[in-house]
C-alpha cells in the first residue's frame, strides 16, 4: 500500500443549529504518520473527526480518506470514540466490547468465527489486556478502559485509526503504552490520527500537528508547527469577526452555501 | 385452573415486555416506552372500529403505526421544533392519549374498551376468552396463545439481532462508524415494544405494561454486570412478579395486574435495599 | 348555537362551577409547570400524578370516608414520597433518572390500583368516587369542589409570587443560587410541595394520565413566543385557562364528549399552533425567513451580475437584455424574471426597450455587495489561510448577511485592502 494521502478535508464547514463550528477546514494528512489535532476545548477537534466519519452532516466541503469516499474504504478506517461517550456501567465484558470490532455490515446474524476471536485476544495482548478480557466492563478502571477501546479498534485491521482524546482521565502507564503502541503502528505503516490538547507531550508524540480553532490555524510537519506565533494564534480565542458572523447566520438561520 | 391461565399468561406478557424493556434501560428510553404505551390507545381503538371485533392482525397494525407515530412525532417536536425531549414526550403522548379517549367516548357504541380496561386491564377475564378450534376442542384462553407467539417473535428478535442490539444500545457512534444501519435497529425495537404493548394492553393496561417493560429489568440490572443474565434474571423477576401478584391479588380481593405491578416494585426494593448494603461493606476499608 | 349561547351566559349553576374549576386548576398548573419544564423535569411531574393515588387510597382506608382535605394530605404525602424514590434510585444506582422515573410510575401506581380495586371489591359504599382521582371528574365538579380548588390554587399562586425570583434563579441557575447563599434546599423542597399539590388537586379534573399534560404542555407552547420567564408563565397560565374553558364548552355542547381529554386536546392544539405561528421562533415565521435570506440572496446575486459585466467591459451604464443576463449566471429564468422585477420595484434597475440598466443606486448597492464578497475572501485568506481558490464558494454565501457593523470591523482589521485575493480591485463607496 503506498498511499500518499490519508485524509484530505476540502473546504470542510459543520454547523450545530447552523452556527458553524468547523470553518472551511482545508488539509491533507500524509499517510504513515502520527497525527496530531490540536486546539483548545471547544475548538472543533471531536466536530472534526466526526465529520471525517460521517457522523455529523456537513454544510459545506467533502473528506476523502485514501484518496475515496468513506463508504468505500470503511474496512480501513478505525474510529475511537471519546472515553466518556459511552456508559462504562453498561453489562459487558471487555471480550465482548472489543469483538465489536469485528461485526461487519451485513454479516450481524452470523456468528462471529474462531478467526474473529483470535483476532480480539491479539488486539488486547496488544494493549496488554488479554488478562483482564473476562473481565466486566464497570470494573475497570479510566486507562483501563481506554486500552479498551483501542484493542477494538485494533481488532478492526484498519489502515487509519482516528482517536478522540485517547490521553484523557488515563495513568502515565497507559499514557506510554499507547504512546509506544503508535509508534509499533507507525512501523507497521499505519496512519494514527489523534485529538490531543496537551502542548507539553504533543512536540514528543507526534510527527505532524493540525492546530485547530474552528478554522485551520496550522498543520504541516511538527517542526514547522511549533512556533509561539501559531500556537499563540491557536489559543488566542476565537476570531472576532468570524464568531460575530457566526452567530448572525444563526440568527438569520442562514445556509452557508447558496444552494 | 384459572389460576394457572392468568399466572402463564402474566409471566409470558411479563418476560416479553421485560427482554425488551432491559434495552429501553440500557438505551436511557425507559420513558420512551412509557409514552409508546399510552400512545397506541387511539390505534387500538381505531382497530376496533375498523374491524368490529377484537381482532388481533388490525389491532396489531394499529398499534404498530401508532407507535411509530409516537416516535416520529417525539422527534419532530424535539429536532424540528426545537422542543427540550422530555417536554416533546410528554406532549405527544398525552395529545395521544387523549385523542384515544375521546374516540372512545365518541364510539362508545362500537367500542368496547372501557377506561378502566385502558389503564390496568383485565387480566383476569383472560380464562373466559376461549379458542376454540373449528371442531370445537378447547386449545385454552387465546390471550395465552397470543402471548406465547409474541413472546417466540420477540425470543427470535432478541437472539437473532443480539449483536446490532448490543453494539447500537452500547456505542451508537461507534456503529455507525462501522457502517452499521443504527436508524433500523432503533426503528426494529421500538416497533417490538409498540406491538408488545398492544399484546399486553388488554390484559394489563397501558400503565401496568410500564411496570412490566421497565421495573424487572431495572432491577436484573442492579445485580448484573453482563447482558445474559441480566436477561434470565429480568425473565425470572417477570415470572416471580406474575405469581407474587396473582395469590396478593386474591389475598387482598384486589386487581392483578396492579398486584404484580406492586410485587415487581417490592422485588426492585429488596434488590435496592441490598445492593445498597452491599455498596456499603465494600467502602467499608479493611482493617488489619 | 342555543348551546353555546347557553354555556356562555353562565346562568346554569352546573356550568359555572365546571368551567371556574377547570381553569383555575389548568391556570395553576400550567402556572406551576412553567419551572418544571424549565428545570427540564417535565416527565417528573408524569410520575407524580401516577403516585399520588396510593396515597389517596390509604388516606380513605385510614379515614373511611372521601374528606377532600384528607385525601389530598394523602396525595401529597405519597407525590413527597415519589419525589424522593426517583431521587434516591438515580443517586445510589447506576439506573438513570428515565428509568427511575418509569419504576416509581408504574408501581406507585400499579400498587394505587391495587389499593382501590381492593376498596372497590370490599363492597364499602363510601368509596364510590374515588376513582375520579384516576379518571378526573371535570364534568361534575360541585361548589364544594371549587371552594377547595380556588383555596389551593390561591395558596399557590401567591407562593409562587412571592418566590417567583428565587424560583427563576433555581432554575436557570442553581449553582449560581447556591453561590449567593440561596436556601436552595429549602427553595427545591417549597417548588416541589407545590408541584405536588397542583397536581393533587389537578388530577381530579382530568386524571392521571392528561395530569402531565396539564403541567407542561402549556409552558412548552409559551416558549415558543417568548424568550423572558414572566412572559412565558403568563401566557402558560393563560393557555391553561382557555383550554379548561373550551374543555368545559365541548363537553356541555356534547354531552358525551369527556371534559379531561378535551381540556388535554385544546392544550395541545394551542401549543402545536404556536409551534407554527409564534413569531421569530414558530416553524412559519422561520420559512419566512429562509424566503427573505432566498430573495435577499437572489437579488443581490444579480446586482453583482450587473457590477460584473461592466467590470469586464469597462461601462456600467450599458444596458443589458436578459438573454446576457441568463448567460451569465446560473439562475433559471422565472428566477432571473422575478428578480429583476424586485429589483425595478426599488429603483435598483431600470427597464427600457427590452434592455436593463442599473441605476446610481442600484450600482452603489452592487458595489457594496462585491466589497464584502472580495474582503471576504480577503479575510478568509488571510485569517483562515485558505488558498484563494478555496475563498469563492464561501464568500459567495456570506456576502449577503453582512452587516454593516461586521462591514467596517472587517475594514478595519484588513486595513482597507485594495485588490482581493485574485487581484480583483475592491470597489469602495465615495464618500
Ligand atoms: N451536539 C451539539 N449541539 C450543539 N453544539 C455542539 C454539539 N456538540 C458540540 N457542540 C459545540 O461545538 C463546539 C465544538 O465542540 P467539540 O467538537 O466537541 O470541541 P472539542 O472536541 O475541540 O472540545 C463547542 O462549542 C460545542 O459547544
Ligand atoms: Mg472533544
Amino acid at each position: 500500500m503506498n498511499d500518499k494521502t490519508a485524509i484530505e478535508a476540502h473546504n470542510l464547514t459543520v454547523s450545530y443549529n447552523r452556527r458553524p463550528v468547523l470553518w472551511n477546514v482545508d488539509f491533507e494528512l500524509p499517510a504513515g504518520q502520527v497525527i496530531g489535532i490540536i486546539g483548545p476545548n471547544g475548538s472543533g477537534k471531536t466536530t472534526l473527526l466526526k465529520a471525517i466519519m460521517d457522523l455529523v452532516k456537513k454544510s459545506s466541503g467533502y473528506v476523502k480518506l485514501f484518496e475515496q469516499d468513506l463508504e468505500e474504504v470503511r474496512e480501513r478506517i478505525s474510529y475511537v470514540p471519546q472515553r466518556e461517550s459511552v456508559d462504562w456501567d453498561f453489562p459487558a465484558s471487555v471480550m465482548d466490547v472489543v469483538l465489536m470490532g469485528r461485526y461487519r455490515k451485513n454479516k450481524l446474524l452470523k456468528r462471529l468465527s474462531k478467526a474473529d476471536r483470535d483476532l480480539a485476544a491479539e488486539a488486547l495482548e496488544k494493549v496488554n489486556m488479554l488478562e483482564y478480557s473476562n473481565r466486566q466492563i464497570s470494573q475497570l478502571s479510566g486507562g483501563q478502559q481506554q486500552r479498551v477501546f483501542i484493542a477494538r479498534s485494533l481488532a478492526q485491521g484498519a489502515d487509519l485509526y482516528i482517536m478522540d482524546e485517547p490521553f484523557v482521565g488515563v495513568d502515565a502507564a497507559t499514557e506510554e503504552a499507547i504512546m509506544l503502541l503508535m509508534q509499533e503502528m507507525k512501523k507497521e505503516g499505519k496512519t494514527v490520527v489523534v485529538v490531543h490538547h496537551d502542548l507539553q507531550t504533543a512536540k514528543l508524540y507526534f510527527d505532524w500537528i493540525v492546530l485547530l480553532n474552528t478554522r485551520l490555524v496550522a498543520s504541516g510537519p511538527k517542526d514547522q508547527i511549533f512556533n509561539e506565533a501559531l500556537l499563540q494564534e491557536a489559543y488566542g480565542g476565537k476570531l472576532n469577526v468570524l464568531s460575530k458572523v457566526g452567530e448572525l447566520i444563526k440568527e438569520k438561520d442562514f445556509p452557508v452555501r447558496e444552494k | 385452573m384459572d389460576g394457572f391461565w392468568i399466572i402463564l399468561s402474566g409471566t409470558l406478557i411479563a418476560i416479553s415486555c421485560g427482554l425488551l424493556g432491559a434495552y429501553l434501560v440500557l438505551r436511557k428510553m425507559a420513558m420512551v416506552g412509557d409514552a409508546i404505551s399510552h400512545a397506541v390507545l387511539p390505534g387500538i381503538v381505531l382497530a376496533y372500529l375498523f374491524s368490529g371485533s377484537r381482532e388481533t392482525i388490525p389491532m396489531l397494525i394499529g398499534a404498530a403505526v401508532l407507535g411509530v407515530l409516537t416516535t416520529v412525532l417525539i422527534e419532530l417536536f424535539y429536532k424540528q421544533a426545537r422542543l427540550q425531549i422530555d417536554a416533546s414526550i410528554g406532549i405527544t403522548f398525552t395529545w395521544l392519549f387523549a385523542i384515544g379517549i375521546i374516540l372512545i367516548s365518541v364510539f362508545a357504541g362500537q367500542v368496547d374498551l372501557d377506561q378502566d380496561c385502558v389503564l390496568y386491564g383485565e387480566i383476569a377475564y383472560v380464562p373466559l376468552d376461549l379458542w376454540f378450534t373449528a371442531s370445537g376442542i378447547n386449545l385454552g384462553p387465546r390471550t395465552v396463545w397470543i402471548a406465547a407467539t409474541l413472546l417466540l417473535l420477540i425470543l427470535t428478535f432478541i437472539y437473532f439481532g443480539r449483536r446490532g442490539l448490543f453494539i447500537t444500545t452500547f456505542n451508537e457512534e461507534y456503529a455507525k462508524a462501522l457502517g452499521l444501519n443504527v436508524a433500523f435497529w432503533h426503528y426494529a425495537l421500538m416497533g417490538s415494544v409498540s406491538l408488545t404493548t398492544v399484546v399486553s394492553f388488554e390484559s394489563v393496561g397501558a400503565i401496568l405494561v410500564v411496570a412490566f417493560l421497565i421495573v424487572p429489568p431495572a432491577t436484573a440490572y442492579l445485580i448484573t454486570t453482563s447482558l445474559k443474565p441480566m436477561l434470565w434474571l429480568t425473565a425470572f423477576f417477570g415470572f416471580l412478579s406474575s405469581l407474587g401478584g396473582y395469590f396478593l391479588a386474591v389475598w387482598i380481593n384486589g386487581s392483578i395486574a396492579g398486584a404484580m405491578a406492586t410485587v415487581a416494585g417490592i422485588f426492585f426494593l429488596c434488590v435496592w435495599i441490598f445492593s445498597l448494603i452491599k455498596q456499603k461493606q465494600a467502602s467499608i476499608p479493611f482493617r488489619a | 348555537m342555543k348551546e353555546t349561547l347557553e354555556f356562555f351566559s353562565f346562568s346554569d349553576p352546573n356550568v359555572r362551577f365546571v368551567v371556574l374549576g377547570t381553569m383555575i386548576l389548568g391556570a395553576t398548573a400550567a402556572m406551576v409547570g412553567s419551572f418544571a419544564f424549565l428545570r427540564k423535569r417535565a416527565l417528573v411531574g408524569d410520575a407524580i400524578a401516577h403516585a399520588i393515588l396510593p396515597g389517596v387510597c390509604l388516606s380513605f382506608m385510614v379515614s373511611g370516608d372521601k374528606n377532600p382535605i384528607a385525601l389530598i394530605i394523602g396525595a401529597v404525602i405519597s407525590g413527597w414520597l415519589s419525589l424522593m424514590v426517583i431521587d434516591g434510585i438515580s443517586r445510589t444506582t447506576k439506573l438513570k433518572s428515565d428509568a427511575a422515573i418509569g419504576i416509581v410510575l408504574s408501581v406507585f401506581f400499579g400498587f394505587g390500583i391495587l389499593l382501590l380495586t381492593s376498596i372497590q371489591n370490599s363492597g364499602n359504599a363510601a368509596q364510590s368516587g374515588l376513582d375520579n382521582f384516576l379518571f378526573g371528574k371535570a364534568a361534575s365538579l360541585t361548589q364544594d369542589d371549587i371552594l377547595i380548588f380556588s383555596g389551593i390554587g390561591l395558596v399557590l399562586i401567591v407562593l409562587v409570587l412571592l418566590f417567583y425570583k428565587e424560583f427563576k434563579l433555581i432554575s436557570f441557575n442553581p449553582d449560581y443560587a447556591k453561590v449567593i447563599g440561596l436556601p436552595v434546599k429549602f427553595l427545591e423542597f417549597l417548588l416541589a410541595t407545590i408541584t405536588v399539590l397542583s397536581v393533587a388537586v389537578g388530577i381530579q379534573a382530568v386524571g392521571v394520565v392528561l395530569m402531565a399534560a396539564l403541567l407542561i404542555t402549556p409552558a412548552s407552547g409559551a416558549r415558543f413566543w417568548t424568550n423572558k420567564l414572566s412572559y412565558m408563565i403568563l401566557i402558560a397560565t393563560v393557555f391553561g385557562a382557555l383550554s379548561g374553558l373550551m374543555g368545559s364548552y365541548v363537553s356541555y355542547v356534547a354531552p358525551a364528549m369527556p371534559t379531561g381529554p378535551w381540556v388535554v386536546m385544546c392544550l395541545s392544539l394551542l401549543t402545536i399552533s404556536s409551534i407554527w405561528f409564534a413569531p421569530k421562533r414558530g416553524m412559519f415565521a422561520r420559512f419566512k425567513q429562509h424566503r427573505d435570506n432566498k430573495k435577499k440572496i437572489l437579488q443581490e446575486n444579480i446586482l453583482k451580475l450587473f457590477y460584473h459585466l461592466g467590470e469586464a467591459n469597462q461601462d456600467f451604464e450599458a444596458g443589458r437584455s436578459f438573454a446576457t443576463l441568463k448567460a451569465s449566471r446560473e439562475l433559471s429564468e422565472s428566477e432571473l424574471d422575478r428578480g429583476l422585477k424586485l429589483l425595478k420595484q426599488q429603483n435598483y434597475l431600470r427597464k427600457m426597450t427590452d434592455l436593463w440598466y442599473i441605476t446610481q443606486a442600484g450600482l452603489e448597492a452592487s458595489k457594496r455587495v462585491i466589497k464584502l464578497h472580495r474582503l471576504w475572501e480577503m479575510y478568509l485568506n488571510q485569517r483562515l489561510k485558505l488558498e484563494p481558490d478555496h475563498v469563492h464558494n464561501d464568500a459567495e454565501a456570506i456576502e449577503h448577511i453582512i452587516t454593516p457593523e461586521i462591514e467596517q470591523q472587517l475594514e478595519r482589521e484588513l486595513d482597507f485592502p485594495v485588490k482581493d485575493p485574485h487581484q480583483s480591485t475592491i470597489p469602495y463607496q465615495e464618500s
